[in-house]
């Protein structure tokens, strides 16, 4: 093409054209062209990113709308009294919770009788109204055995529905066929709502709670699993950081360059690129069937996690020590520093912000993972509720945050479904929170060299 | 050097923990198995946590095959003491039990289970079908004027004029779940014999068996999409597909009866009162096997089969059948035999 234009034919053509059009500030049709091209390339980018502000923000509307109802409940506010005779008589039973129950929609009925409540209820319709309260009850009166025999203001959990009716989920209409409310129920809880009996309060027990059987949406609290995810990140932080940083700084500044490290190089980069379920795999076998160490335990998880995390530490620290210029370390042996006295005196804090970063990136990675958690036993239906202590932490079974709202997702009532995408809620607080951290250390450890 | 105390440290300190890990006994029951029995199983593990002194058992899903596996891999405190299954234990695995050291396992059976067809609330109007309506429509080799051929039926109203012209769009459990067996069993194998097709098969040389076979394959086309996860995963295919048909268990269906509609088999409509009758035909038995070996050395296992079994617990007005769990009638039996720790033969 360029040639062609040299070609005395073409230079005629072109200088029969005017001389203004050599104008610095008349564009030609070549400028043009680019001029616009570039725009449109532009143009590409920023419809780019609006799509992808826009997937954002579609993203952070349907958790944020669907997520925030796992954040109030509907309780059922009553006082009343248990008698010693009533605890004892309760506490032969084998299925005690239930005669708690009892007791509660007992004193409930009373008290409606006493208010002259203008509709129509029976025991039966009470108890599709309150949710599972027993466990609450029971819990409440062995810790103190001297509120016994006299009155006591309880907050217990109203049933799924009704906690549907009062944000909105559940109407009349689709409450038609269903066996678990029916829509004269409805009637009875507009009465309570007028009187302050049932309210919607903040849902406190879902912070700080365990998972809850699958007829009991309003017990079920994430705040287990909080804990389970964090002995998780430690057993991974306290392995991963050490056994990441020592191996790069090894394979970056002493180990001699020859076929097995360069071996060793590739194998840590298809490691990094290895899906999670294999880790999972693997934990199951070494760790549980090999090692035996307890089933759904976070330090089973945490040690799978580590494997996970290890390459993707080793490969970001590696990275930071490259970054860091060659002429710190010959300044630093050239004054008489060993190698070793180079490496951990100028090169390793130069590098440290970049480490951090990696190493908090690999743990927030690390931290929403499911898939290795299905195989040694930390998802299902795991409600131990806290552990007894630290080292308990490790070895008790617990569940994860990202565990916990894949077995809620799974789960028949629609409430479940809430409190999954309340959990997604929680944990992206915790990841924003863990890459915020990182920025902010990066920027510290940046001004101070 | 700070930098190598502190590895060692840490390399100390994960070793101890470790450590402690594997010489602490385990002290909770450990479940597995069926996703169908999964929430009956949770229902039960809340309560007996809550009810008892014993911590609350850990109730892990997967699948009735899977759950049986694990099961089967040996005795020991790092494999589970109780298999849920949505389906009778096979031969097969009780050999690979045998083999693996679990010879002496106590079938529970704790109730019924519902297989119901539901469809869009507002769909078509899918209200009433026999298990012929669904050999036709799902079934890989089908009768069409008295030959076998390849199911050629692209619409519900092809072959029953009663049924909405509607794409077929099925969405049936996968094979690794009990649920299928029953499927497979109660409504494929009873449609291919009712519409004649059995008997065609084997007309036309197959063996009773082969023809067994080939009457619960299904067809392969896409009409027919296998959910290998949970009934939540069923459900999310209706709601994106107004023609859809979905398999779920009774239980669910009843929790969603705002999205779902049901349609009746043979006539009848399902509910905990019609399966209990047997009017129902779509129904399995729900069971849990316990590895005899543990009992003593878990602690709360046996107590765990027990409560799980109690009348208070499983029986018609327990919090189980109020979830949609058709309670035995026969439970008295089933509680004498965990009291005694029968194990199969």
């Amino acid at each position: 093409m360029t040639d062609s234009t040299l070609t005395p034919e073409a230079n005629d053509t072109s200088a029969k054209a005017p001389a203004p059009s050599r104008s610095l500030y008349a564009l030609d049709d070549l400028t043009k062209k680019r001029n616009a091209a570039e725009k449109r390339f532009q143009a590409y980018g920023i419809a780019a990113i609006l799509i992808g502000l826009l997937f954002l923000v579609v993203l952070a509307y349907s958790i944020i709308s669907k997520g925030i109802p796992a954040f109030t409940r509907t309780v059922v506010q009553v006082e009343f009294t248990i008698t010693q005779e009533q605890f004892d008589a309760a506490e032969k039973e084998l299925f005690k919770t239930k005669a708690y129950e009892r007791f509660f929609i007992g004193a409930l009925q009373g008290q409606f009788e006493e208010s002259g409540l203008n509709v129509p209820f029976d025991a039966k319709a009470i108890e599709r109204i309150v949710g599972k309260t027993g466990g609450t009850i029971r819990e409440y009166f062995r810790a103190n055995p001297d509120k016994l025999g006299e009155p006591v203001a309880f907050e217990l959990a109203a049933s799924s529905r009704v906690d549907g009716y009062m944000n909105g989920r559940v109407t009349r209409e689709t409450m038609t066929d269903s066996r678990f409310l029916q829509a004269s129920d409805l009637d009875i809880v507009d009465a309570l709502v007028e009187t302050e009996v049932i309210k919607t309060v903040f849902n406190w027990n879902f912070i700080t709670g365990a998972d809850s059987g699958v007829d009991n949406p309003g017990g079920a609290g994430i705040g287990a699993s909080v804990i389970g995810s964090f002995f998780m990140m430690l057993v991974v932080l306290f392995l991963s950081l050490p056994i990441g940083v020592a191996a790069s700084i090894y394979l970056e500044e002493f180990a001699p360059q020859n076929r097995f490290t360069d071996l060793i190089e590739v194998n840590i980069s298809n490691l990094a690129a290895v899906p999670s379920i294999v880790f999972g795999i693997l934990g199951l076998a070494v760790f549980i069937q090999f090692m035996h160490l307890p089933q759904s335990a976070p330090l089973v998880g945490g040690l799978v996690l580590t494997l996970m995390t290890l390459p993707t530490i080793i490969i970001s620290t590696r990275a930071s020590l490259k970054a860091v210029p060659p002429s710190i370390r010959d300044a630093a042996l050239g004054v008489g520093a060993s190698k070793m006295q180079a490496t951990f005196h100028h090169v390793l804090p130069l590098a440290m912000p970049g480490i951090l970063t990696g190493t908090i990136i690999g743990l927030a990675q690390a931290l929403g993972e499911t898939a290795p958690l299905l195989l040694i036993g930390m998802v299902g239906f795991v409600a131990r509720g806290y552990p007894d202590g630290f080292i308990a932490g490790f070895t008790e079974p617990n569940s994860a945050m990202p565990a916990q709202i894949y077995t809620w997702a799974a789960r028949a009532d629609f409430a479940f479904y809430e409190k999954a995408w309340g959990g997604i809620i929680v944990l992206l607080v915790f990841l924003l929170s863990m890459n915020i951290l990182a920025i902010i250390l990066r920027r510290r450890f940046e001004r101070r060299w | 050097m700070k930098f190598t105390t502190l590895v060692s440290a840490t390399a100390l300190a994960v070793a101890s923990t470790a450590f402690v890990g594997a010489a602490q006994a385990r002290d909770q029951v450990q479940v597995a198995g069926s996703s169908t029995v999964l929430p009956y199983a949770s229902i039960v593990a809340e309560a007996f946590g809550e009810n008892t002194d014993f911590p609350t058992p850990v109730v892990e899903s997967g699948g009735s095959s899977a759950g049986l596996k694990r099961f089967c891999e040996g005795v020991g405190e790092n494999t589970i003491d109780v298999a849920n299954a949505s389906r009778k234990i096979r031969e097969k695995e009780i050999k690979a039990c045998a083999e693996a050291g679990v010879k002496d396992i106590i079938e529970v059976r704790i109730g019924y289970d519902g297989i119901v067809f539901a469809s869009q609330k507002d769909g078509p109007a899918f209200v009433a079908f026999q298990p012929e309506d669904i050999f036709n429509a799902l079934g890989a080799k089908v009768l069409v004027d008295g030959k076998i051929v390849d199911n050629p039926h692209t619409k519900w109203s092809d072959f029953n004029k009663d049924l909405p012209d509607v794409e077929i769009a099925a969405f049936i459990p996968g094979t690794k779940h009990g649920t299928r067996e029953v499927f497979e069993e109660k409504v494929l194998a009873v449609g291919c014999e009712h519409t004649g097709a059995m008997k065609a098969m084997m007309d036309a040389g197959m063996s009773e068996d082969d023809a067994e076979d080939a009457c619960i394959d299904v067809r392969a086309d896409g009409k027919s999409t296998d959910i290998d996860g949970d009934y939540t995963e069923t459900l999310a295919r209706i709601d994106s597909n107004p023609n859809g048909i979905g398999v779920f268990g009774l239980a669910f269906y009843e929790n969603n009866t705002d999205k779902l509609k049901v349609a009746t088999m043979g006539g009848v409509v399902p509910s905990t009162a019609s399966i209990a009758s047997g009017e129902y035909p779509v129904s399995r038995p729900l069971f849990f096997y316990v590895k005899k070996a543990h009992i003593g050395v878990i602690p709360g296992l046996k107590e765990y089969a027990q409560f799980f079994i109690a009348d208070e617990i499983a029986g018609p007005d327990g919090p189980l059948a109020q979830y949609g769990l058709v309670s035995d009638p026969e439970l008295s039996a089933v509680q004498a035999s965990v009291d005694a720790e029968d194990t199969m033969k």
